[in-house]
C-alpha cells in the first residue's frame, strides 16, 4: 500500500464509522424534500414537456446531496484535525501535496457518491425515472464530487474554527446549491435571474447530471462539462498550491 | 561541517515570530551537532525555544534562516527523506478520536508506506504497556495511556533518529520507568535520541551530552559528566521553619522549607551554618550532597541572565 492510500482509507473509515450522521442523515433530509416538494408541486409545475416534476426533482436532489456531502467530508475532517491537533500525525510523514490532495478529495468523492446513491435509492420510487446517458450521469457525479471535495479541502485549510467553516457552508455552498436549479428549471426564471444563474458553477453540474437522465437540459452538456472541468482544474491547482506551501498547517 | 556520523546538525538556526505585539526572536543562532548513537538532552526553561527548534527539525515550522540536516539531508529541501528517518513524539497530547490504538498505529505505518508490520506494532504495544489497550478507542484512554500511544506512533517506521519533546510531562512514575527502559534499549541498539525534558534527574541519568537553551541561545553544550564536574562541587541542604534573612536568602535556593547553598569547601559550609545560627534560626536535617544537574542548570541559567 502506498502512503496516500493509507490516508485515503483513513479518511473513508472516518466517515464510515459515523455513517448514521454522514450518510443516513442527509439521505433522510433529501427524502423529506421529496415528500414535501413532490407532494405540493407535482402537477402544478411543468419543467420539460415529457418529464413530471417529481421525476425532475430526483436527479436534482441526488446531485445536491452529493455535492454538499463531498464538501462536508473534506472540510470537516481538515478543520477537526487542525483543531484537535492530530493533523501533526500526517504532517510528520513523508506524504507530499499530491498524496494529501488525492486522499482527501477521493474520500470526499466516495462520501458524495455514497450519499447520492442513497438518495437515489429512496427517491426513485416516487416517479418513473429514465436513464438516457449513464456516462454523463457518472461524469458529472464524479466531477461534481471532486470539485466540492477540493473546495472543502481549501475551506478546511483556510478555516481556523468551526464557525468559520459553517459560514463558508451556510453562506456560500448551501445558497449556491439551492439556487442552481435543483427545484426548478432556470428557464422558469425572469431573464435577469436566468443570467445570474448562468454565473453559478453549481448550475452546470446539476444541469449536466440531469441531462444524463432525461436527455434534455437547460444548456448543452458539453458546455457544462467544459465549465465544470475548467473550474475543477483551477480549484485543484489552488488546493495543491496551498498544500505545497503548507498554508496554515506549517508555520 | 557535519561529519558522516552526524545524526542531526543545527547550523545557525534563527526563528523570529512576528505577531500583533511585534517581533519575537525565539531562536538566535543555534548551532550544534548530535552524533549518531548519542542520547542527547536539550534543556531550558519554558519559552527557551526547545519546542520551536524541534518543530523546525520536524518540518512543522520554517526557520527564518539557517539550516538543519538529519544524517546529512536538509530538512527543508529533502523533507520527505528526512521524515522517513525521523520519529517525533510531539509535546501536545493529541489523538484521533475516531480510531482504536491498533488502527492508529496501522494508519501511521501506512502513511510511511509500510504494511504487514503487526509483529513490530505488537512489540511496541508490549514494551509500552499498551498490549491490553490495543482495541480500545483512543477516547477511552487515560492521559498517560494516550502519551504512550504518541510514542508508539512515532516509532512505527523504526526511525534511526528519535525526537521526544517532553514525553514525561504530567506522566506517572511507572510510565516514566517503562518509557525510559524502552528508549534506552532503542538507543543501545543504535537509535539516536534527542530528548527535551523538565525533569533534570531524567536527563542526568539518560543523556550523555546536553545542550541548554535560554532565550533562544545555546548557553551550555557539553557532556553530562563535564557539566557536573564544572559545577560547584557540593550543596549544603537543610530544612528551616522560619524565613532566612534577605542577605542569606539571596545566595540560597529556597523551595518551601528546603534551603540549599552551593559550596566548594568546608569553610564555606561552616560560614553558612554560622550565619544561620547567628540569625537565631534552627537548621534541621542538615546534609551535604554532590551537585546534580539541577544545580548546574540553575548556575548556567543564572549566569546567562
Amino acid at each position: 500500500m502506498r502512503g496516500w492510500q493509507a490516508l485515503f482509507y483513513k479518511e473513508v473509515l472516518r466517515f464510515w464509522k459515523v455513517s448514521a450522521q454522514t450518510i443516513a442523515a442527509p439521505v433522510l433530509t433529501a427524502l423529506l424534500y421529496m415528500l414535501i416538494f413532490g407532494h405540493l408541486l407535482e402537477g402544478r409545475i411543468t419543467v420539460y414537456d415529457s418529464v413530471s416534476y417529481t421525476a425532475f426533482l430526483v436527479p436534482g436532489l441526488v446531485m445536491m446531496s452529493l455535492l454538499q456531502n463531498a464538501f462536508a467530508n473534506s472540510s470537516s475532517s481538515m478543520v477537526q484535525s487542525k483543531m484537535m491537533g492530530n493533523l501533526v500525525f500526517i504532517l510528520l510523514t513523508p506524504l507530499g501535496p499530491v498524496s494529501w490532495f488525492a486522499a482527501y478529495v477521493l474520500a470526499a468523492v466516495v462520501r458524495g457518491l455514497a450519499v447520492g446513491a442513497g438518495v437515489l435509492l429512496v427517491t426513485v420510487w416516487f416517479a418513473p425515472l429514465t436513464v438516457i446517458w449513464p456516462v454523463w450521469i457518472l461524469v458529472f457525479a464524479l466531477l461534481g464530487a471532486a470539485m466540492l471535495g477540493t473546495l472543502g479541502l481549501i475551506a478546511g485549510l483556510w478555516a481556523d474554527k468551526f464557525d468559520q467553516m459553517s459560514s463558508f457552508q451556510n453562506f456560500l455552498i448551501t445558497p449556491m446549491t439551492f439556487l442552481s436549479g435543483v427545484f426548478y428549471s432556470i428557464h422558469s426564471l425572469p431573464p435577469f435571474w436566468q443570467q445570474v444563474s448562468h454565473l453559478n458553477p453549481f448550475f452546470y453540474m446539476i444541469d449536466g447530471f440531469r441531462y444524463g437522465f432525461f436527455g434534455v437540459s437547460d444548456v448543452s452538456p458539453w458546455l457544462s462539462l467544459a465549465l465544470v472541468g475548467g473550474a475543477f482544474v483551477l480549484v485543484a491547482a489552488l488546493a495543491l498550491h496551498l498544500l505545497r506551501i503548507g498554508y496554515k498547517i506549517r508555520g | 561541517m557535519a561529519s558522516l556520523m552526524t545524526a542531526i546538525s543545527f547550523q545557525s538556526v534563527n526563528k523570529t515570530f512576528t505577531g500583533a505585539r511585534g517581533a519575537f526572536k525565539a531562536l538566535d543562532g543555534v548551532s550544534f551537532d548530535i552524533e549518531q548513537g548519542e542520547f542527547f538532552g536539550l534543556l531550558g526553561p519554558n519559552g527557551a525555544g526547545k519546542t520551536t527548534l524541534i518543530s523546525i527539525l520536524a518540518g512543522l515550522l520554517q526557520p527564518s534562516s539557517g539550516q538543519i540536516k538529519v544524517q546529512g539531508l536538509d530538512v527543508q529541501t529533502q523533507s520527505a527523506q528526512v521524515r522517513n528517518i525521523l520519529g517525533v513524539v510531539p509535546q501536545e497530547l493529541v489523538f484521533d478520536p475516531f480510531f482504536t490504538v491498533r488502527e492508529a498505529l496501522r494508519f501511521q505505518s501506512g502513511y510511511f508506506g509500510i504494511t504487514g508490520n503487526d509483529a513490530w506494532l505488537d512489540e511496541l504495544l508490549d514494551c509500552l504497556g499498551l498490549a491490553d489497550k490495543a482495541n480500545h478507542n483512543m477516547r477511552q484512554l487515560s492521559g498517560g495511556m494516550k502519551r504512550r500511544v504518541l510514542v508508539a506512533q512515532a516509532l512505527v517506521h523504526k526511525p534511526p533518529v528519535i525526537v521526544l519533546d517532553e514525553p514525561t510531562a504530567g506522566v506517572d512514575v511507572e510510565l516514566r520507568q517503562t518509557l525510559w527502559q524502552f528508549i534506552a534499549r532503542l538507543n543501545r541498539e543504535g537509535h539516536t535520541v534527542l530528548l527535551t525534558t523538565h525533569y533534570l534527574e531524567e536527563a542526568e541519568a539518560l543523556c550523555n551530552r546536553i545542550a541548554m537553551l535560554k532565550n533562544g541561545k545555546v548557553v551550555a553544550l557539553d557532556s553530562t559528566s563535564s557539566l557536573l564536574k564544572n559545577a560547584s562541587s557540593n550543596v549544603l541542604r537543610f530544612k528551616l521553619d522560619a524565613q532566612l534573612p534577605p542577605e542569606l536568602a539571596a545566595q540560597a535556593r529556597v523551595t518551601g522549607r528546603i534551603v540549599q547553598f552551593p559550596a566548594n569547601d568546608a569553610a564555606q559550609i561552616e560560614n553558612y551554618l554560622a550565619a544561620v545560627r547567628q540569625a537565631g534560626l534552627l537548621a534541621e536535617d542538615v546534609e551535604i550532597r554532590k551537585a546534580d544537574l539541577e544545580d548546574v542548570f540553575l548556575d548556567v541559567m543564572g549566569a546567562a541572565s
